[in-house]
Parts: C-alpha cells; structure tokens; sequence
C-alpha cells in the first residue's frame, strides 16, 4: 500500500475537518479524492504531503510514517499560486533542483517543451494557464513514489485542462509513481482515474475502481458520487 | 481526444475500437499498435486501463506481444476471419433485440432488411 490513514482526525479551531478516516490506497494507480468544497479533500492532501499534522490517528506514506521529512518521498502541487513572480521558468527548474535531489531537469525540459512553455518567460508574465502547466511540470519532474496534485484543473480553459492531462499521462511513471489528484471537474479526468474516493464532510463516503463503477454500475464518476452522497 | 461513453468500462471500448479498426482495414495484420504510453496520451485514458485492453486483446490472440518490441495485430488468418464474423454477429444481435424489443417480428426483419438493401435503402445509401 501506497498510502494508509489509520484512525485519523483532523481538528482546525472548533471545526472537525476529517472525521476518524481509514484509508489504504495502493501503489501505482491514478487516484481521485472527490467532494464538496469544505468537504476534507485538501486536508487529506496536506496530511499525505506532511503539511499538516493529524490530531489523532496514523498517516503513512510508503510505509514510513508521515513527517516533515516525507517531503523526499512526495511531490505537491498546492491549489495556491506559490511560485515566485520574478523567477523565469528556467530558474525556478534549477531552484527546485537545489531543493530536491530528485528534481529530473531533463525531464522538466522535455515537459515545458510538450507544454509549449517558454522557459525564459518570468512567472509574472504568465497566464494562469501557464503557470498551471509550469506547476504540473515542477511535480511530476521529481522522481518521487508519490505524487500529489491539488485541484490541478481548477479554474483553467478547456483546452488548457487538456493539455495538464495529456501532460500528466505522458510524463507520469506509473511503474515507479503513484498519482492522488483532488478535483471538481470530474468529467475532465474521470477517464484517467484507476479509482475514486468520495470524501463528504469530512468522511469518507465511497472508495471504488473506476472501471467497476462502469461496468458493474453502468454509472459515471458524477452519477455515482451522487449515489454515494445520497445513502448518507 | 477521443471521447468514451462514461457508462461503461473504458478498457472494453477502446478493445472493440481496435478490433473495428482490424476489420476495417485501418490496422492491417502484423501491423504494430501505438504504444501504452502513446495510446493512452492519444485516447486521453489511464496507462493501466490500456494495458488492460492490450491483455484482454492478447487473450483473444488478435494481438500478440513480443517482449521488448511491442504489440501487433495478429497475422493468422483465421483469427482475423473470425473477428470479422464476431463483429457482425455482435452487429446483427444488438438490432435484433432492439427490433424485438419494439415488437417486430423475424419475417419483418428479414423483409425489412431485404427491402432496404434492394431499394430505398441502398438509394439512400448511395447518396
């Protein structure tokens, strides 16, 4: 197993944000986290990526439990715009490079280019969408067992969210990688997704394989996390 | 990107897609398939949902893998003539229980099918 949550609870002032949470998802799969907003979906990101501690239970990562440390182990995208706005791409590539040993700069030469990215182009002087697809390539250019993406679509154009997901699949070693991706735009990626977990207020309300959901279902990802939604 | 009927297992559509493309002609025999990564770029799906078809096909042994080169469309003739006759029964078995299902008779279909191959159809057809 890739990622386990054993008994977890995760508190934020007086607001419970996740609910006494077991969860095991297995390694090499492309795996959705899908919900409401406010529904726990990020808390259960940061939680993975050892930004956050939980209250109560156990989170491990390819079997070590989370820490600070398990930054190694774990490439994030955060949902926020953190990139620095005076950087070009090129150099925040050779910044991340002196952060993570892992950092493939190859590989982040080769995304930019699929991407059609400018690696001269300062961060400040980008579209949203392309510091959308600068942030794919800073995550998934890490050779990291885990890779974890936070609303990765969210608020770019179509065609922009086409590209991130053609980006994802050609560049992402699912042999070696693991890919947890939080996200509203379900129809956008529900046919690149292994699994779904469903996450309502704070609890988990439905993890299944996708291609089950369709054939045993005969149901989409929306059709179903409605139905799930609905039993509670 | 090709779209998928969201409704059904992924894996399956893309292997009829391909057994299609095999009787069409579009893949001929021994020609080599995409590769995993390619197809699923290509098709906008999961990497593991097309391994997935590729097994499912190879099991049908109308594609073969050859370790380190790739997949490719098999070349014996009575597989492929096989697939060809399993599409059209597939074909002809879906419009029957459609047909039934709204109430036709055997003798309407075949008379209907006749009918439209002899002359509106093939007319329209041939517009």
């Amino acid at each position: 197993m890739m990622i386990r949550f054993e008994g977890v609870k995760k508190t934020y002032l007086r607001h419970t944000a996740l609910h006494d949470i077991t969860l095991s998802l297995p390694q090499g799969k492309i795996i959705g986290i899908v919900g409401e907003n406010g529904s726990g979906k990020s808390t259960m990101l940061k939680l993975m990526a050892g930004l956050i501690r939980p209250g109560k239970g156990t989170v491990t990562v390819d079997g070590e439990p989370v820490n600070r440390l398990i930054s190694r182990k774990v490439a994030y995208l955060s949902e926020l715009d953190v990139l620095y706005p005076f950087y070009t791409a090129e150099e925040i590539v050779r910044f991340f490079a002196s952060q993570f040993d892992d950092m493939d700069i190859k590989k982040a030469h080769e995304m930019m280019q699929f991407l059609q990215l400018d690696p001269h182009k300062k961060i400040k002087h980008m579209s949203k969408g392309q510091r959308g697809r600068l942030k794919m390539v800073l995550a998934l250019s890490r050779q990291v067992p885990l890779v974890l993406l936070d609303e990765p679509l969210s608020g770019l154009d179509p065609m922009v969210r086409d590209s991130i997901v053609k980006g994802l699949l050609s560049f992402i070693d699912l042999e070696r990688q693991t890919v947890i991706i939080t996200t509203h735009e379900i129809q956008e990626v529900e046919a690149m997704l292994d699994m779904v977990v469903a996450v309502r207020e704070g609890r988990i309300v439905g993890v299944e394989d996708t291609e089950v959901i369709r054939e045993t279902e005969g149901l989409n990802i929306v059709s179903w996390m409605k139905k799930v939604y609905g039993g509670y | 990107m090709e779209t998928f009927d969201a409704t059904q297992p992924i894996y399956w559509q893309l292997a009829q897609r391909i057994r299609r493309q095999i009787v069409r002609g579009d893949l001929k025999p021994g020609e080599k398939l995409p590769s995993v990564r390619e197809m699923a770029v290509e098709s906008g799906v999961n990497p593991n949902t097309v391994q997935r078809t590729y097994s499912e096909l190879e099991r049908m042994e109308i594609v073969e893998t050859r370790r380190g080169q790739g997949t490719f469309v098999t070349e014996q003739t009575h597989i492929l003539e096989q697939l060809r006759d399993q599409l059209k029964e597939e074909q002809i078995r879906r419009f029957v229980r459609d047909m039934e299902e709204m109430g036709y008779s055997n003798e309407e279909m075949i008379e209907g099918l006749k009918d439209f191959l002899t002359n509106d159809g093939q007319k329209e057809m041939d517009k």
